[in-house]
């Protein structure tokens, strides 16, 4: 079974929902699919057997076959390459902008010459390790990097069936989003009851319909602002899974880096009827 | 014309609630909210829209089922795995390479331009707001970026402004990268967490590789004073200029949930440490 963790606004408690969830079960793999800013490794503290290299293919064009014939930047809808035709004699030039290229193939495959091969560019490293008995993998993207969904489909590709996989995903409601919540076979959506979390909240909610999702809410800092994120899901059919109050005590915790069931194993039933629900909910 | 933008690296660390704060306190600028994804400056600002445009960017191949052959060129060509075993294309998954198109042989597929999201032109009661709306499950969220921060550049060079005053998004991929370009100033927000100050390191790393120059605060700086005076550690370590602390105050909900700004809000006193920060900008 796969579940995902996703929150639209950013600082919900997503990683927090995660790891705590990943710390309740047992037979659990975790991946952080929040590659630009990975943060359950400071909870978890895995041990890291190893390191892969996150790669995606860009194009590389063998001058010596090139005829500058312009095709590679014609199919090339992201402008990644630019090709100056020979002229009065002159060698034409070849120019790629390997940072524009998202690695579609298309320019290698249809260059009627064969004088592209596709190569290596780093964007950033895949880690597998494990904390106790949970697997762990995340990815890290390079810094300056701008796309990091070929990272994260790096990093689901270790995806263990036969687990139950914990995906902590990335904010927001675009293609990192989508990459790493897709597949899941549930999503919990992590708010808090203010007016940023429950509008982010019901983007997060048409992501997830869209992707055909099915989905509940975890609300965290129960107690502070006001109940019209309840309104919400009650008027949408939005099982609330799960309340967390606002405590110093937790805040505190977390910002050293340490699990609500770790400082607080009372809160270990609490997640363990969290599963339970869910797991209800897929039957 | 200086250009700032808030940024944080990890979400939820006030980037929004101190960015509606500067609009309460800057004159003569123009605010942008470049969180395309999930923005929120909006609920603070309330604009009244002006003008309303569609964002089209991209493109999403699509199977003319009369056409085609069924004979799977274009399923083994797609990297993105968006072609189903019933020549279906995934809209979602569907990056817009188009290299489906030129493989295959009967010219089934199609490509049309995504209407991926739009863009507004508002009048707030602080003045001018360029903002957007990503579509839902979009891509391109740097080029609206780009978009919204090039319109909020005319309108403040056609009226003179001093500032442009721009509300990042989390992370440190596509749209943050985007709001960074021909930057004055990024102000970093952090949290007294472990994981505020390794993703704060982060998105300072990514401003300095673009040369744009950074100064930090502390937000909810007494949740954690120990981790608090780590943070100020690592910016004196490192040359980055710490410009202010906030502390962790239940009114700045409260003022969320009224619409308002800290500064129209009660008199506390992060509302003082807020002016210090706009008056240190």
């Amino acid at each position: 079974m796969i579940i995902s963790v996703a929150s639209g606004k950013g600082g919900t408690g997503k990683t927090t929902v995660a790891v705590n969830l990943a710390l309740s079960l047992s037979n659990v793999q975790f991946l952080d699919c929040d590659v630009e800013e990975p943060n359950a490794h400071i909870f978890l503290k895995p041990y890291i057997k190893e390191q892969k290299k996150g790669y995606i293919p860009v194009p590389e064009i063998d001058e010596s076959r090139c005829n500058y014939c312009g095709k590679c930047a014609q199919v090339c809808v992201y402008n990644a390459i630019a090709i100056l035709p020979s002229q009065n004699g002159k060698k034409g030039t070849t120019l790629v902008f390997a940072h524009l290229c998202h690695g579609c193939g298309a320019c290698s495959a249809l260059c009627p010459e064969k004088a592209i091969k596709e190569v290596k560019r780093e964007i950033g490293i895949v880690e597998l390790g494990n904390c106790g008995k949970i697997e762990f993998i995340h990815g890290k993207l390079n810094i300056g990097e701008a796309m990091s969904p070929p990272l994260i489909r790096q990093v689901k590709e270790h995806i263990n069936p036969k687990k139950t996989v914990i995906i902590d995903a990335p904010p927001g409601t675009s293609c990192p989003v989508v990459t790493s919540v897709k597949g899941s076979d549930y999503s919990i959506l992590v708010t808090e009851p203010t007016p940023f979390g429950l509008n982010d909240l019901i983007l997060a909610v048409e992501v997830l319909r869209k992707l055909k999702i099915p989905f509940g809410v975890v609300i965290n800092r129960a107690d502070l602002g006001n109940n019209k994120t309840d309104e919400y899901c009650k008027q949408e059919s939005i099982p609330v899974l799960m309340r967390i109050p606002f405590k110093r005590e937790i805040a505190m915790a977390y910002s050293k880096g340490e699990p609500i069931v770790k400082a607080f194993p009372e809160y270990k039933k609490d997640f363990a009827i969290l599963y339970k629900r869910i797991a209800e909910r897929i039957k | 014309m200086k250009q700032i933008v808030i940024i944080s690296g990890k979400g939820g660390t006030g980037k929004t609630v101190i960015t509606g704060a500067f609009a309460a306190l800057a004159k003569n600028k123009v605010m942008v909210d470049c969180d395309v994804d999930a923005a929120d400056l909006h609920l603070l600002l309330q604009p009244n829209i002006k003008e309303r445009h569609e964002f089209k960017s991209g493109l999403t191949a699509i199977i003319d089922k009369k056409n085609c052959q069924q004979c799977g060129k274009c399923i083994v060509a797609c990297r993105f795995n968006a072609i189903n075993q019933d020549f279906v294309i995934d809209p979602i998954s569907c990056e817009g390479c188009a290299f489906c198109t030129y493989i295959c042989p009967v010219q089934a597929i199609k490509m049309n331009e995504n209407l991926a999201g739009e863009w507004f032109i508002s009048e707030t009661r602080f003045g001018p707001m360029v903002h957007a709306k990503l579509g839902i499950a979009e891509e391109n969220s740097g080029k609206l970026v780009a978009l919204v921060r090039k319109k909020a550049k005319e309108i403040a060079e056609e009226n003179n402004c001093d500032w442009v005053i721009i509300d990042g998004a989390p992370g440190i991929g596509c749209p943050v990268i985007a709001s960074l370009s021909g930057i004055d100033c990024a102000l970093v927000i952090t949290e007294p967490t472990l994981s505020g100050l390794h993703d704060a390191i982060r998105v300072i790393d990514v401003a300095k590789h673009f040369g744009v120059p950074v100064k930090l605060v502390v937000n909810k700086y007494d949740l954690n004073t120990g981790m608090s005076e780590k943070i100020e550690q690592y910016c004196n370590k490192n040359g980055i200029s710490l410009i202010g602390k906030i502390g962790f105050d239940k009114s700045v909900v409260e003022a969320m949930v009224e619409g308002k700004t800290i500064l129209e809000y009660k008199d506390t006193k992060i509302k003082e440490e807020v002016i210090k920060i706009w008056e240190m900008l």
